[in-house]
């Protein structure tokens, strides 16, 4: 049996209970909300730019653990980064999440590491990219809503 | 299991027996818990037997060949016609539509019924604790004819508002359309007295008996509506198959749902006859092996008696109510005075999904989500809630095995 603990990792209960960048940006260059219809987790994704660098970035809204804490990390790994940078940092999760062997170093996810055990759970691998389509729309210009069914 | 309903004659362990699946393992030898009931129930060896003897020595197209496996086909298909009319007391054979399911055939009076009978200016009335299927079938029909669709509100303990229900039964409103029980919330609704007074005001009545036909006896001649809808696999049966009963005068008068083969008289292309009733809405081979399938669930819930299922069913209930309610931050979402054994509910800091992902490791089946009903969540404010949902084979120990569970969750997350 996979350990639970695998899956809720202490630094996703943490980021779930006191999530950073948990707020609006009033005048952010793009927001865009994210929607998972299948559990209701909906979270609005705010990013300022500066040229192309993501000078800040926020969230707001609500779901579950995984997807919050999710939202929450990635907020956090991707403040200061160039727009390519955050887009091969998504590539870069995304294969963790759904096991493809990439080859991944410790170095290369740094806390994003913590999602390893979300592949072991194929229903949640959506909970932990929700965040990240809704990025990955807001930087290619895309301002509709993301779904992730 | 009690043992008053031992006395009953009511044998839990013997009624598990029957269905193999409750005796496999999962999630590393863990033994199942299965307590989503109101998405789909397991199945007795009697129902799969049935299947493999239908595949094996029966299959054949039904209505057509003249040859010897056709007609025992056909006879076994019409067969279970009978048995559903016995078990929901219709007068006739020709009431009994078969469906894919519950969906289906509210889809099939809203397109038939509907299309013919509605205009701008009509309403149809729904309450706010239906599923999709009893809601957005009614908006497509409401948007192509002009009708307006209204929504009896619900009150806290997500019971209908029956002072609102009658002041919203206007002239104007020409179908009521409601669930004999809520999938959501297990409310019971009251469905006599809401179909008397819609009859009263000349409306045409359709219930959602998904959630009503597993759990309660239903007598289509003394509930006097017009039409119900459920589906095969919430009562034991195989998925794909349902029923629509609906009053003879009133399916006479309806157009046919679907064209194609079986749903004919003859066929020229300057003109076709349609078949007599019910075959005029059974266009093309219809699921012979659902349809009989069903058959045999329907004779094994009444082998073992609603009424021993129901009271079952309710010592479930209180049981799991009672044992939920000791959890610290857990808020029963639908606290209605007449119940279904269905338990949705929240859990302070914790969302359903991981509630789910938590439980399903301890080998403890629920839902999560918004039980197609957004609406309704909505309502209460919740974006999601978990469902434990109890059927004819559940236990006691069961119920406490969930409340270990979600001590567990809360364990993962309170630390």
């Amino acid at each position: 049996m996979t350990d639970l603990r695998d899956l809720y990792q202490q630094i996703i209960l943490d980021h779930n209970r006191n999530p950073r960048n948990y707020r609006e940006i009033p005048d952010a260059t793009k927001r865009v909300d994210g929607y998972n219809p299948l559990c209701g987790d909906h979270y609005t994704v705010f990013v300022d730019l500066d040229g192309d660098v993501i000078k800040d970035i926020s969230f707001t809204g609500n779901g579950c653990a995984i997807s919050k804490a999710s939202a929450s990390v990635m907020t956090t790994a991707v403040k200061g980064k160039r727009m390519d940078e955050a887009e091969k940092l998504f590539d870069t999760f995304h294969k963790l999440v759904t096991g493809e062997p990439a080859g991944l170093s410790e170095a290369d996810l740094g806390r994003l590491a913590a999602f390893s055990g979300v592949s072991e759970f194929p229903a949640r691998v959506k909970c932990a990219t929700l965040a990240w389509h809704t990025l990955h729309n807001a930087l290619q210009g895309e301002q509709e809503v993301v779904t992730t069914e | 299991m009690s043992a008053v309903l031992q006395e009953k004659g009511y044998d839990v362990a013997r009624v598990r027996r029957d269905f193999p699946i409750l005796h496999r393992t999962i999630r590393g030898g863990r033994k199942l818990v299965y307590l989503d009931n109101a998405a789909t129930t397991q199945k007795p060896q009697c129902v799969i037997d049935r299947l493999v003897r239908y595949y094996s020595e029966e299959n054949s197209n039904v209505h057509r060949g003249v040859h010897y496996l056709s007609e025992i086909a056909t006879a076994a298909y019409e067969a279970a016609r009978t048995t559903v009319k016995r078990f929901i007391n219709a007068r006739d054979e020709k009431e009994i539509v078969f469906t894919r399911g519950t969906t289906e055939g509210i889809n099939l009076v809203a397109s038939s019924w509907g299309r013919r009978n509605l205009g701008r200016g009509d309403e149809v009335l729904i309450t706010a604790i239906e599923h999709h299927s009893n809601i957005v079938p009614w908006q497509m029909l409401c948007e192509e004819t002009g009708a307006t669709l209204r929504v009896v509100p619900v009150n806290d303990a997500g019971e209908v508002m029956l002072d609102e229900y009658a002041s919203l039964l206007t002239r104007r409103v020409r179908l009521v359309a409601f669930g004999h029980a809520s999938n959501a919330l297990g409310t019971i609704n009251p469905v006599k007295r809401m179909i008397s007074m819609a009859r009263e005001n000349g409306s045409i009545v359709l219930i959602d008996g998904a959630q009503g036909v597993p759990h309660l006896a239903v007598d289509v001649q003394d509930l006097d509506c017009d039409f119900y809808a459920f589906s095969g696999h919430k009562v034991y049966g195989p998925t794909g198959i349902g029923v629509l009963y609906g009053k003879q005068a009133l399916l006479e008068s309806m157009p046919p749902y679907q064209g194609g083969g079986d749903m004919i008289l003859s066929v020229t292309f300057e003109k076709t006859t349609y078949n007599a009733l019910p075959y005029k809405f059974e266009a093309g081979t219809p699921n012979i092996s659902g349809v009989i399938g069903l058959a045999s669930a329907l004779d094994y819930v009444s082998s073992i008696g609603l009424k021993n299922i129901a009271a079952h069913e309710h010592d479930l209930l209180l049981h799991a109510t009672a044992r939920l309610s000791e959890i610290k931050g857990l808020r029963i979402i639908g606290t209605a005075a007449d119940k279904a054994s269905v338990i949705s509910f929240t859990l302070a800091g914790v969302h359903p999904h991981d509630i789910g992902t938590i439980l399903d490791q301890e080998g403890i089946a629920i839902r999560t989500g918004h039980h197609c009903a957004q609406p309704l969540m909505m309502r209460f404010n919740v974006p999601a809630t978990g469902r434990a949902s109890f059927g004819l084979y559940n236990t006691r120990e069961e119920a406490d095995a969930l409340v270990t569970g979600l001590h567990k969750v809360l364990e993962v997350f309170r630390g």
